[in-house]
């Protein structure tokens, strides 16, 4: 089965752009008042780690503060594709571009590994998210508010090792929100979560994402938590986007909604299909 | 929190105040043991003197003035040497471990100059010092640079990949990185370094002093062979024990300090 591939559209994308660039102009001039997201334009991407070719031709574009989701089997190229979009990668061939010029703190990305410094105090590690804005004389004050908005202000002047998985992961997102970013890549953040963690983190990202307005790039091998966080899944098979799924379910979504059952059931079963013919 | 979370802590960080009291029960009963069986002769005095006799040794020599200049004779040496020895081997750990290519110049070169017994020198430091101040802190220093050295350079290996390429995302440079990441992430295995530098230090001193020297608790100690006096010799033993336990302890207060983030050192 072949769902259409969605190649950008010139005129939709031309119509963000224009909407987009006074806003992001004033947004420039006055940090940190309210930003919102940066569109993403992805062009004939590809990535090649020596002979083994990982992503074989990504074209994508994300319209601004759009939730996507990527899913796709273990080592199909996911986690390189939100490296790249990052810029934690170098490209091989192709383009991405965000419609602008972006600083470093305008993209960010929240890993499996919350990485917190064992060292340094939770609001610490909340603050070093500031980048450059570290040493400004709001930054505590920011660093608190991120906290806060995790629920986990109280825990300030905590060791991340006292932490549970879950608080240390909304450490983690207070780390990644701070510096106000405009684009959020989340490479399976929840993957090492039990269920019930699963499920409130989901509801805290949906949350901030909706506050935000960030545009939210993840990555995740849980097909019904991309269905209930998404506005848009896709499904990445040998280096290409095989399948682009639109989520219509009106927010908030209700888990386990016979609407999303049945997409997550037809997303399911391109992943095996695919699984069968290999 | 998770199951994981909540078991692994060791306890041995947190023991309750009587089993501070309990650990002194053997000694002073070895002590008190020892002191009966050179008293009513049991152990002649010529082989081992009593408790008592080594604390009224120490008390004359202390009145004298003898053995705190000694004491701090060898202080002296074994803290120059540390430093001197310490600091090297903490910059060579730092150059090899954050630069390949001062690695390539230098690690395989310093591989091969441990593989030799620094206290095997001992007859050619003499033909190049004689029995100079820097014949002994020359020993030390070689002694102490290899644990310091080698601690330091793993430590900084084995510092998490993961948090290096988080400090690079959030534009750390540097400077910061190294800082915020990459020393805080190596402190552990440079004390690890440090307590193994601290033994080493003592046992070179020791064997340096006793064999060539004119002053220092070694000499001390090889003065009171000559004259017989036993009770010396034994007191002489205690001190570089007391001395070696101190140090010992300075660094594990060291270590509680700046390691306080660490779940081992955390009271409950
Ligand atoms: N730095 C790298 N060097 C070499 N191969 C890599 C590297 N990163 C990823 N790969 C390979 O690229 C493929 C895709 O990896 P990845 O993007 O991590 O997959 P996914 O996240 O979808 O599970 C895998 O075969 C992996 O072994
Ligand atoms: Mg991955």
């Amino acid at each position: 089965m072949q769902t259409a591939l969605r190649t950008s559209l010139p005129e939709t994308e031309l119509a963000d752009r224009a909407n987009f660039a006074p806003q992001a102009r004033i947004v420039r001039e006055e940090r940190p008042v309210q930003t919102s997201g940066l569109p993403l334009s992805i062009r004939g991407l590809r990535k090649s780690f020596g002979d083994n070719e990982v992503l074989r031709g990504i074209d994508l574009h994300i319209p601004v503060g759009q939730f996507v989701a990527i899913v796709g089997k273990s080592g199909c190229g996911k986690s390189t594709l939100l490296r790249l979009v990052a810029g934690l990668e170098t490209i091989d061939a192709g383009s991405i571009g965000f419609g602008q010029d972006v600083q470093p703190e305008d993209i960010r990305v929240m890993f499996q590994e919350p990485r917190l410094l064992p060292w340094a105090r939770v609001l610490d590690n909340v603050e070093v998210g500031l980048g450059r804005d570290r040493a400004s004389s709001d930054a505590h004050a920011r660093a608190e508010k991120a906290l806060t908005e995790v629920g986990l202000v109280d825990k300030r002047d905590q060791w991340p090792s006292v932490l549970s998985g879950g608080q240390k992961q909304r450490v983690a997102l207070a780390r990644a929100l701070v510096s106000r970013p405009r684009v959020l890549a989340l490479d399976e953040p929840l993957g090492a979560l039990d269920a019930l963690t699963r499920i409130s983190m989901q509801r805290l990202l949906e949350r901030v994402w909706r506050d935000q307005g960030f545009t939210a790039i993840l990555v995740t091998h849980d097909v019904s938590e991309a269905v209930a966080l998404a506005d848009r899944v896709l499904v990445i098979e040998e280096g290409r986007i095989a399948h682009d799924v639109t989520v219509n379910a009106a927010r908030p979504r209700e888990r386990g909604s016979v609407e999303l059952a049945g997409l997550e059931g037809s997303i399911l079963s391109h992943l095996l299909s695919a699984d069968d013919r290999t | 929190m998770s199951l994981i979370d909540s078991v692994s802590l060791p306890r041995s960080f947190r023991l309750p105040r009587v089993d501070g009291l309990i650990q002194w029960i053997v000694p002073l009963a070895i002590i008190a043991i020892w002191q009966v069986a050179s008293v009513t002769g049991f152990v002649p005095t010529r082989v081992l003197p009593a408790p008592s006799d080594v604390v009224l040794a120490g008390w004359k020599l202390l009145l004298s003035g003898e053995l705190v200049r000694n004491i701090w004779v060898s202080f002296w040496r074994a803290s120059i040497g540390f430093l001197i020895g310490g600091g090297i081997g903490f910059a060579f750990g730092l150059a090899n471990g954050l630069s390949q290519l001062s690695a390539k110049l230098t690690d395989t070169t310093l591989q091969m100059v441990r593989n030799v017994p620094h206290l095997a020198l001992i007859p050619l430091v003499i033909l190049w010092f004689g029995i100079d101040e820097s014949a002994k802190l020359f020993l030390v220093a070689l002694g102490v640079f290899f644990p310091i050295y080698l601690n330091t350079l793993h430590g900084i290996r084995t510092v998490d990949p993961q948090l290096i390429e988080m400090g690079r995302i959030y534009g750390m440079s540097d400077g910061e990185l190294f800082r915020r990441v990459i020393f805080p992430g190596a402190l552990p295995s440079i004390f690890v370094g440090i307590r193994f530098a601290l033994g080493i230090m003592w046992l070179t001193l020791i064997v340096a002093e006793t064999i060539a020297a004119s002053s220092g608790l070694g000499y001390m100690a090889m003065q009171a062979r000559e004259f017989m006096l036993i009770d010396v010799v034994v007191l002489s033993i205690l001190i570089y024990a007391l001395l070696g336990k101190l140090a010992d302890s300075a660094s594990r207060v060291l270590e509680r300090l700046t390691l306080s983030w660490h779940p081992a050192f955390q009271k409950r």
